[in-house]
């Protein structure tokens, strides 16, 4: 099995792309490794698409550059570049059947015929279709077509794979089964991979390291543990995962002391230049926040039950603390029933679980 | 309702008294050249005249030449403007319904004015040059049926992502169109050079005043002549046209294999 090595693949040099007056890539600066899986994550809009595109060779950057193994690729034209590309809309071609579709980038390469069908059937087995080579892509179900269109983008041997929301198309079911299947077949053949999703669990559970990005600016570059744990920004935190936020006062910035609706605590950290009475957000996540009496943590608040979700194996609950609410989550004990609505709890919590984050 | 129902009928009945009151009559007359009874002389005398046999064969040529030209400047014209220039499409479209506002007779003086004998490019002056010229003024004349025939096909398909798949995997844009695009439109591309087809057997206008002998020049010169011939002939055109409207049709069922993505 392949791993990534540590040795710089791809990289990408204040990339900008301008529409007209709409800049949606504003600098981008990246630089991935040779068999890592990558995921640019990010909303609508944020750039995400367009960086995969350049990288493809479908948009042409308004400026800045894009090296592979060192080697400035940016003129050119996709069809020069080496790479392979699955699509949201699979992109299968109607007119031909499974194996003429897996087969179409080895014919153009001019690779003989009985090379061709051996790669063909070694790629159909990859993706557990062999058998399916005489279907044609109106055969054959969305997560069928989707795995049939990864064969085609990795039978000619690309040196980087690109997805391009390849998923969202599909069921949730398939969605997750498929997605460790990509993930296993990346490894397998230790190819670099850059795939582009707006779903941060998606990202979170395949990437090697994940690209946030949002109105054309890259706000964090990390592995799933630092994007989600350490959010260098307030949209990362916010987009990546759930956030709680309450809102609060400073009581002496000299003690690291806080109110929050009447209940003072000390915080681990305020931000610079911090000043006695002045208003301040706290961000934590809702697994940070334990329901009960504290067992080690050095804060402890107290509230309402006021929503009580039960999701299977975690109970989420929302607990009033005045004008502040805090989400909670608890692990689903079949001894212990979960709290009643308007029921009066403590939370408790570690100072150093507390993000200040700036905007 | 019953009564709704029943007025639908009486007008659909009264279209195709209407419509095929006429044919009837026709068919009806070409059969009749003898006093005692139906016959298929007239289609007899028809098929054996050399004339007939050369203005045919004549008209099908040019017109698979129409159809050969008019698919090498409308696939990829209608590709290109639907990939690149989508902006483009209302002219475009604009441009190609220009040969339906302007009437042959009208095309065919301005064509005359054109290429004729004190022209630089005296096109009317060799046989050869008027056959080009016909094939030409042909193209430009079954263009709006050709591109929306042709646009219509491209709907179908993902032009962008699978030109775009192709393109990754090493296609170059001759590649993308002869063995992605074309393929995928092929049902709408057939369905345009029938329709082209059947304009160009029948028709009169531009041939006649560029002298040349087609199918439809032969039915007027028959028509001014004889009798029953000429119903005879038009019962064929009838017959060559509804053939091709028919492939059409025969062709449409096999659209959803080739076209679903």
């Amino acid at each position: 099995m392949a791993q990534a090595t540590g040795q710089e693949f791809l990289r990408i040099e204040n990339l900008v792309k301008s529409f007209g007056t709409n800049t949606v890539v504003k600098g981008a600066n990246l630089a991935f490794n040779r068999g890592e899986f990558i995921s640019l994550l990010g909303p609508s809009g944020c750039g995400k698409t367009t960086i995969l595109r350049m990288i493809a060779g479908f948009e042409r950057p308004t400026s800045g550059s894009i090296l592979v193994e060192g080697k400035d690729i940016t003129p050119l034209q996709p069809n020069q570049r080496q790479v392979g590309m699955v699509f949201q809309a699979y992109a299968l071609f109607p007119n031909m059947n499974v194996e003429d579709n897996v087969a179409f980038g080895l014919k153009i390469a001019g690779m003989p015929v009985e090379q061709r069908r051996a790669r063909v059937e070694e790629m159909l087995k990859l993706i557990g279709l062999a058998g399916f080579g005489k279907r044609f892509p109106f055969e054959m179900s969305g997560g069928q077509q989707q795995r049939v269109a990864l064969a085609r983008a990795l039978a000619p041997k690309p040196r980087m794979l690109l997805l391009d929301e390849p998923l969202s198309a599909l069921d949730a079911k398939i969605r997750v089964s498929l997605r460790q299947e990509i993930r296993s077949i990346q490894r397998d053949l230790g190819i670099t991979t850059v795939f582009v999703t707006h779903d941060q669990e998606e990202a979170l559970s395949i990437s090697d390291r994940i690209v946030v990005m949002s109105a054309g600016n890259v706000e964090q570059f990390g592995t799933p543990f630092e994007v989600y744990n350490r959010p260098s920004t307030k949209f990362v935190a916010t987009f990546v995962g759930t956030l709680n936020t309450l809102h609060g006062k400073i009581v002496s910035a000299a003690d690291r002391s806080v109110s929050v609706e009447g209940q003072v605590f000390k915080v681990a950290d305020l931000p610079g230049g911090a000043a006695d009475n002045s208003s301040l957000s706290l961000t934590m996540r809702p697994e940070a926040v334990s329901l009960g009496a504290p067992n080690g943590q050095d804060i402890v608040l107290s509230g309402k039950v006021k929503e009580v979700s039960f999701l299977g194996s975690v109970i989420r609950l929302r607990v009033d603390l005045g004008d502040n609410s805090v989400s909670l989550d608890t692990f689903n004990d079949t001894s212990t029933p979960p709290p009643a609505l308007d029921e009066k709890v403590t939370v408790s919590l570690y100072s150093s679980d507390i993000m200040i984050l700036p905007n | 309702m019953k009564n709704g129902k029943f007025w639908s009928w009486v007008m659909f009945a009264l279209g195709v008294v209407y419509f095929l009151g006429p044919l009837l009559a026709t068919l009806q007359f070409s059969l009749s050249i003898r006093r005692d009874g139906y016959s298929l002389d007239a289609y007899r005398n028809v098929f054996v005249s050399p004339a007939f046999q050369t203005s045919f064969i004549y008209s099908l040529l040019i017109g698979v030449a129409t159809i050969v030209v008019g698919l090498l400047i409308v696939v990829p014209a209608a590709y290109f403007v639907r990939l690149r220039a989508p902006q483009l499409r209302p002219i475009i479209e604009f441009v190609t319904l220009l040969p339906l506002i302007i009437p042959p007779i009208i095309l065919v003086f301005g064509y005359i004015r054109l290429y004729s004998s004190t022209s630089i490019l005296p096109l009317t002056t060799t046989n050869v040059g008027t056959n080009f010229l016909l094939i030409l003024a042909y193209v430009a004349l079954a263009l709006p049926y050709m591109y929306r025939a042709v646009d219509t096909g491209l709907r179908t398909i993902d032009v962008q992502t699978l030109t775009e798949a192709a393109n990754i995997l090493g296609a170059n844009t001759l590649t993308i169109l002869l063995q992605v695009i074309f393929p995928n439109i092929l049902v709408a591309v057939l369905s345009g050079a029938f329709l082209t087809l059947a304009i160009v057997v029948g028709e009169f206008t531009i041939a006649s005043l560029l002298n040349v002998q087609v199918f439809g020049v032969y039915m007027q010169n028959i028509g001014a002549n004889r009798a029953f011939e000429p119903a005879a002939l038009a019962v064929i055109s009838f017959v060559i046209t509804w053939g091709a409207m028919g492939m059409i049709q025969l062709l449409a069922r096999f659209a959803p294999k080739t076209a679903r993505i």
